[in-house]
C-alpha cells in the first residue's frame, strides 16, 4: 500500500487576495516582511478580462509547491539536492548539495520552486513541518491544512469488513460511510442493520451468506436498539467485551425505530447507534420521513397543483438524542473526514460505558436527484451553508461545535445542486433559511451553557 | 544466458526516469540496468561543479545502493553494450555476455565530439562528460597555468569559468561569432560574453583552430600550441575540448535499427525494431516546432523521454505522446542567471523564413543592470522567451509553449510581468 500525505489546500472562491498568507510565510521563512520571500504566491490582477472562458478571467490564483507525488523537480536535479520525503511527503531541498543550476525550475509547471535573487538560491514550500504558517493566518478559510492523508495511512492496512460487491447506487454516501466505520470498529463486533438501504445493498447477504466478514443481523425497524441491548447483556454475562453497532437509516431511527431507541438511550445501554440520514425512505422508493426537510420533493410529498413538496419541517434527531443525556452524541459529514474519525473514536470508546449516538448526514444522489459524482460536494455544501451543523456532546462537556457556524455560504449554493429542491419558491427558501437560523441559534444557546458551566 | 524482462542500458537521467516509470506500473518484473560507468548513477550536468569543488565527487549520486535493493533493480557497472540482435531479443556486452530481454531501453547518452583538427590526437587534451573526466580536469587545473577551451557551448563556458576561478589564464576559441548559439540571440550572447571579458577571459570568437602541436619546449608533452585561422598561435598547458556532443550508438551497427544523428524514435520513444526503445541524448525524436526529428541533448528532455519510454515499456495506460523537443537552458555564470525556453532567435532555427507580420518580438534591455528579456510570439502564442537576470518560471513558460495558449488578451501584461502573469495563467489553466 502507498502512503497518504497531508497537504495545504486552496479554496479559490473564499480568497479575497488579502495577502496575509504571503506575509506570514515571508516572516516564518526569512524573518522579513518582504513578500518576495514568500513561498506561497497569491496572484491578483488589475486588468481582468471579465470573461470566465478567457485564459485570464481575473480570478485570484495561487502558485506554490504541490509536493507532487512524482515530482519533476526531483527528476531534473542533477545534484541530488531535492528528495521526496517518504515520511512527510514534502519535497526537501538540501542546501549543501544544490549547485544553483535552476533545472528544477524547468521541471515545475506550478511556480512551486523558484529562484530568489535576493538570497541567491531556489526556495520552495516545506509545509512548515506540518504546521503551515500561511494556513494559520488565513482569515477567510481559503487555505486549509488537509490531514485526510493521515486517515488513509491509518486505515490502509485495516481490513474492509464488508464484501466487495455491495449493490448500492452509484455515488452512495452510505456505502462509503459504513466501509470506513466498520474498518475502524474492527472484527470484535455484532452489527445490526434494520430495514433500509444498508441491508438493501446486500450487507445482510443473500442465499444464506452475509455481506460482511463479521456477525450481522437484520432486526425489525422497531426493535434494533432493544435487540442489541439483549445481545450485549448476554456477552457481558459470559465476560466478553464485544461492540454493539447499529447502522440504521433515519426512518429506523427517528420514526418507526424511535421508541426502542429512546428506551435504550434512557437505560444507557452499551451500544453505538449510528443514524445514516439520507432524509427519507430511499430504499423503498423515496418516501418522506420525519427527517425530510420542508419543501423537499419525495414520492409521498410530490410537487404539483396541491402541494409543493413536504409541508412540515424535519425534526432534529441529534438534538433529541442530546436531550437524552447520552454518554456521547455527535453529528458528522463525510466531507469532513478528520472530524468524523475523531467522533467515531470517541463514540466507540463511549459505547463501552453507555449509549453513544452518531448522526451522519448522508446525501443521496438517487433520491435527492443530483449527479453521482457530486456526493461529497453536496455533503460539503450542506455543512458549509449551516443546513446541518457539526458538533458533539457529552454530559460532562456539554455541546461543542467542531466546525464554526460563522460565515456560512449562501443557502442557495447548497440547494441549487439538488433536484428535490428545484421547484422551491422564494418563500420556501426563506422558510428553510429561517429554520436553519433557528437551529443554529438554539444549538449556540446550548454551546453557551457549556461555556458557562 | 542471463534473462530479464526489462533491460536498461545507461544509468543517467533517461535510464533512471524510465526505471521509476516502470516500477510505478510493474513492481516485480525483473529489471537490469547496465552501465559502462563504474559509479553509482550521476549526472553529467553536475560535473562542472565537481571541477570547481562546489560538489564532492563522492556526494553527487542520484541513487544509492539501497534504492536498487528496494526497487528490485539489478545494477551492473563497468559493462558496455557492444551489439544488439533484435531478432532474438539479445543484447551482447563487451565481455561477450549475451543478455536476453523482453524489452530493451537504449539510454546511452552522448559523448564529446573530438573535432578533426590536425595534431589534436598528438597532444594531451581533456573533455568533460564523466566523473573521471571531471576529476582529471580538476587535477589538471590545479597544476596548469594557461588553458585553452575549444568551443563556447555550455560545457566550454562552464569549464572556462571554473578554470579562470581556479586562477588559470583562459582563452576560449569559438568558430561561431557568438557564445551559446541556439539558446541565446547575438545580443544576449554578447551580454554573457562581456561578463567573461570582464573576468579576464580571452574570447577568440569567430575563429577556428587549424592545427595543434605539442609545445616544443615541453618534454613531458603536456603543453600544446594552437594555431588559429588568423595565423595567430596560442600556447597552453591545459586543453579542454568542448565542441559539442554526439549520441553513442556504435552498438547499433548490424542491428537494422534506424539511425541518423541519433537513434530514430516515434512519439512513444520506440525504435523501428520490436521491443526496443531509446530515450535521452541518444534518441532523435520529434521536434516541437517542425516535422523533423532532432537530438536535443538537454537534461529535461532526457527526463521527459525516459518517462515516456518507461511508461510505454510497462504498458502504462496513461501513456501520452511525446510533445516534441523544445530547447531549454538555464545557465548560471558569475552569479548571474540566463534562462531560455523555446526559440530565442527568429533569424535562425524553426522560425527562420516565417513571414515577419506573423511574428511579434518584444525586447527589453537594460545593459547597465545586465537585464535582458526577449519574448517571441507567433499568432499570439508564445514561441520562446529568453532572459538574463530576468525573473521567470521556465517550467511555466515551457507549458505555455507546449499548450499553445492564446496570450492575445494578456500580452501587454505578460510582456511587462512574465513571472506573475505566467503564474496566474498557470493557476487558471492547469492548476
Ligand atoms: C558538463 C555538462 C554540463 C551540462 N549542463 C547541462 C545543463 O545545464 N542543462 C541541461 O539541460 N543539460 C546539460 N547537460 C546535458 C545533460 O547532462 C544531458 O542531456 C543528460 O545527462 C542526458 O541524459 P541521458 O540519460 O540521455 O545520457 P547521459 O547522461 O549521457 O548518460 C548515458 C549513460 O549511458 C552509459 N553508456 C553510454 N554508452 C554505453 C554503452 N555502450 N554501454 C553501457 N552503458 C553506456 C553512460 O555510462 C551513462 O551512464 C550538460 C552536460 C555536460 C556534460
Amino acid at each position: 500500500m502507498g502512503i497518504g500525505y497531508n497537504t495545504i489546500t486552496f479554496n479559490q472562491d473564499k480568497c479575497d487576495g488579502c495577502g496575509d498568507c504571503m506575509l506570514a510565510c515571508a516572516q516564518a521563512k526569512a524573518g522579513s516582511d518582504d513578500i518576495v520571500h514568500s513561498r506561497i504566491q497569491i496572484l491578483t490582477t488589475d486588468q481582468p478580462s471579465g470573461d470566465p472562458q478567457a485564459s485570464d478571467s481575473g480570478a485570484i490564483e495561487l502558485a506554490m509547491c504541490r509536493q507532487c507525488g512524482d515530482p519533476k523537480c526531483v527528476s531534473n536535479c542533477p545534484a541530488a539536492a531535492l528528495t521526496k520525503n517518504a515520511t512527510t511527503g514534502t519535497i526537501d531541498w538540501h542546501a549543501d548539495k544544490c549547485v544553483n543550476c535552476l533545472l528544477c525550475t524547468v521541471g515545475c509547471a506550478f511556480g512551486g520552486i523558484t529562484y530568489n535573487a535576493e538570497i541567491g538560491h531556489v526556495t520552495k514550500c516545506d509545509s512548515c513541518d506540518g504546521n503551515p504558517a500561511c494556513v494559520k493566518v488565513c482569515p477567510k478559510g481559503a487555505l486549509e491544512y488537509n490531514t485526510s492523508g493521515s486517515i488513509y495511512n491509518r486505515i490502509s492496512d485495516k481490513d474492509d469488513l464488508f464484501v466487495p460487491g455491495l449493490s448500492a447506487c452509484q455515488g452512495c454516501n452510505s456505502e462509503l460511510l459504513i466501509r470506513h466505520t466498520l474498518r475502524n470498529v474492527g472484527t470484535n463486533v455484532v452489527v445490526a442493520t434494520p430495514p433500509g438501504c444498508i441491508p438493501g445493498m446486500g450487507t445482510v447477504g443473500y442465499n444464506g451468506k452475509t455481506g460482511t466478514k463479521v456477525p450481522v443481523f437484520h432486526p425489525l425497524l422497531t426493535n434494533t436498539a432493544s435487540m442489541l441491548a439483549g445481545i450485549k447483556k448476554q456477552y457481558n454475562r459470559v465476560g466478553r467485551d464485544v461492540t454493539m453497532l447499529a447502522l440504521a437509516g433515519d426512518g429506523g431511527v427517528g420514526d418507526v425505530g424511535f421508541q426502542s431507541l429512546s428506551g435504550a438511550a434512557e437505560r444507557n445501554e452499551q451500544q453505538l447507534f449510528m443514524c445514516v440520514d439520507n432524509e427519507g425512505y430511499m430504499n423503498t422508493g423515496m418516501q418522506s420521513s420525519g427527517s425530510t426537510p420542508a419543501g423537499s420533493w419525495t414520492s409521498t410529498t410530490p410537487v404539483g397543483k396541491e402541494m409543493q413538496g413536504k409541508r412540515t419541517d424535519a425534526k432534529n434527531m441529534a438534538k433529541i438524542m442530546m436531550m437524552h443525556n447520552c454518554e456521547y452524541v455527535a453529528t458528522a459529514s463525510l466531507a469532513f473526514m478528520d472530524d468524523y474519525y475523531e467522533k467515531l473514536d470517541k463514540a466507540i470508546a463511549a459505547s463501552k460505558h453507555g449509549f453513544a449516538y452518531l448522526h451522519v448526514y448522508a446525501p443521496c444522489p438517487t433520491g435527492w436527484r443530483f449527479p453521482a459524482a457530486d456526493t461529497i460536494e453536496v455533503c460539503r455544501k450542506q455543512v458549509e451553508s449551516n443546513f446541518v451543523t457539526l458538533w458533539d456532546f457529552t454530559p460532562e462537556q456539554g455541546l461543542r461545535f467542531t466546525r464554526s457556524t460563522d460565515n456560512p455560504i449562501k443557502m442557495a449554493e447548497y440547494l441549487k445542486q439538488i433536484g428535490k429542491y428545484r421547484h422551491l419558491s422564494e418563500a420556501q427558501v426563506e422558510h428553510l433559511q429561517r429554520r436553519v437560523n433557528d437551529q443554529v441559534r438554539s444549538l449556540k444557546a446550548f454551546e453557551q451553557l457549556t461555556e458557562v458551566s | 544466458m542471463p534473462h530479464c524482462k526489462y533491460l536498461i542500458i545507461g544509468s543517467s537521467h533517461a535510464a533512471l526516469e524510465a526505471v521509476s516509470a516502470i516500477r510505478m506500473q510493474d513492481t516485480e518484473g525483473s529489471l537490469t540496468m547496465i552501465t559502462r560507468d563504474s559509479h553509482l548513477p550521476y549526472s553529467p550536468t553536475v560535473l562542472p561543479y565537481v571541477v570547481s569543488g562546489r560538489s564532492k565527487a563522492d556526494n553527487v549520486a542520484l541513487r544509492d545502493q539501497s534504492y536498487f535493493e528496494q526497487h528490485a533493480v539489478e545494477f551492473v557497472t563497468n559493462r558496455s553494450l557492444s551489439s544488439i540482435e533484435p531478432d532474438c531479443n539479445t543484447a551482447v556486452l563487451d565481455n561477450g555476455d549475451r543478455w536476453q530481454y523482453e524489452k530493451l531501453l537504449l539510454a546511452t547518452g552522448a559523448s564529446p565530439i573530438i573535432p578533426p583538427i590536425p595534431g589534436l590526437d598528438k597532444v594531451k587534451h581533456l573533455v568533460l562528460r564523466t566523473l573521471e573526466d571531471a576529476v582529471a580536469l580538476r587535477d589538471a587545473s590545479q597544476k596548469a597555468k594557461k588553458a585553452i577551451v575549444l568551443g563556447a557551448g555550455l560545457v566550454g563556458m562552464h569549464g572556462a569559468e571554473n578554470l579562470a576561478e581556479a586562477g588559470l589564464e583562459v582563452t576560449i576559441i569559438e568558430m561561431q561569432t557568438q557564445v551559446l548559439p541556439g539558446y541565446f540571440d547575438p545580443q544576449a550572447a554578447q551580454m554573457i560574453q562581456s561578463a567573461f571579458d570582464q573576468h579576464g577571459i580571452n574570447m577568440k570568437m569567430g575563429h577556428k583552430a587549424v592545427s595543434i602541436s605539442p609545445q616544443s619546449s615541453d618534454q613531458q608533452n603536456t603543453g600544446c600550441r594552437v594555431e588559429l585561422d588568423s595565423g595567430e598561435t596560442l600556447d597552453a598547458d591545459l586543453l579542454l575540448v568542448s565542441t559539442g556532443v554526439r549520441p553513442i550508438f556504435d552498438y547499433c551497427s548490424g542491428s537494422h535499427l534506424q539511425t541518423d544523428q541519433g537513434i530514430l524514435v516515434d512519439n512513444h520513444m520506440s525504435t523501428n525494431q520490436k521491443n526496443i526503445w531509446a530515450a535521452g541524448d541518444v534518441a532523435q525524436a520529434k521536434d516541437f516546432y517542425s516535422d523533423t526529428k532532432v537530438t536535443t541533448g538537454i537534461l529535461p528532455d532526457a527526463v521527459e523521454q525516459g518517462r515516456i519510454a518507461g511508461m510505454a515499456m510497462s504498458d502504462d495506460p496513461s501513456l501520452k505522446n511525446y510533445s516534441g523537443g523544445v530547447p531549454i537552458n538555464t545557465y548560471t555564470f558569475y552569479g548571474q542567471q540566463a534562462i531560455s525556453v523555446g526559440t530565442s532567435d527568429s533569424s535562425s532555427g524553426p522560425l527562420n523564413g516565417e513571414p515577419t507580420d506573423k511574428l511579434e518580438i518584444e525586447l527589453t534591455v537594460d545593459s547597465d543592470k545586465g537585464y535582458f528579456q526577449k519574448i517571441i510570439f507567433k499568432d499570439n502564442r508564445l514561441q520562446g522567451i529568453s532572459g538574463i537576470n530576468a525573473a521567470l518560471d521556465p517550467g511555466i513558460m515551457w507549458q505555455l509553449i507546449l499548450r499553445r495558449i492564446d496570450l492575445g488578451a494578456v500580452k501587454k501584461e505578460f510582456v511587462a510581468q512574465p513571472l506573475e502573469t505566467g503564474r496566474r495563467l498557470m493557476s487558471g489553466t492547469w492548476r
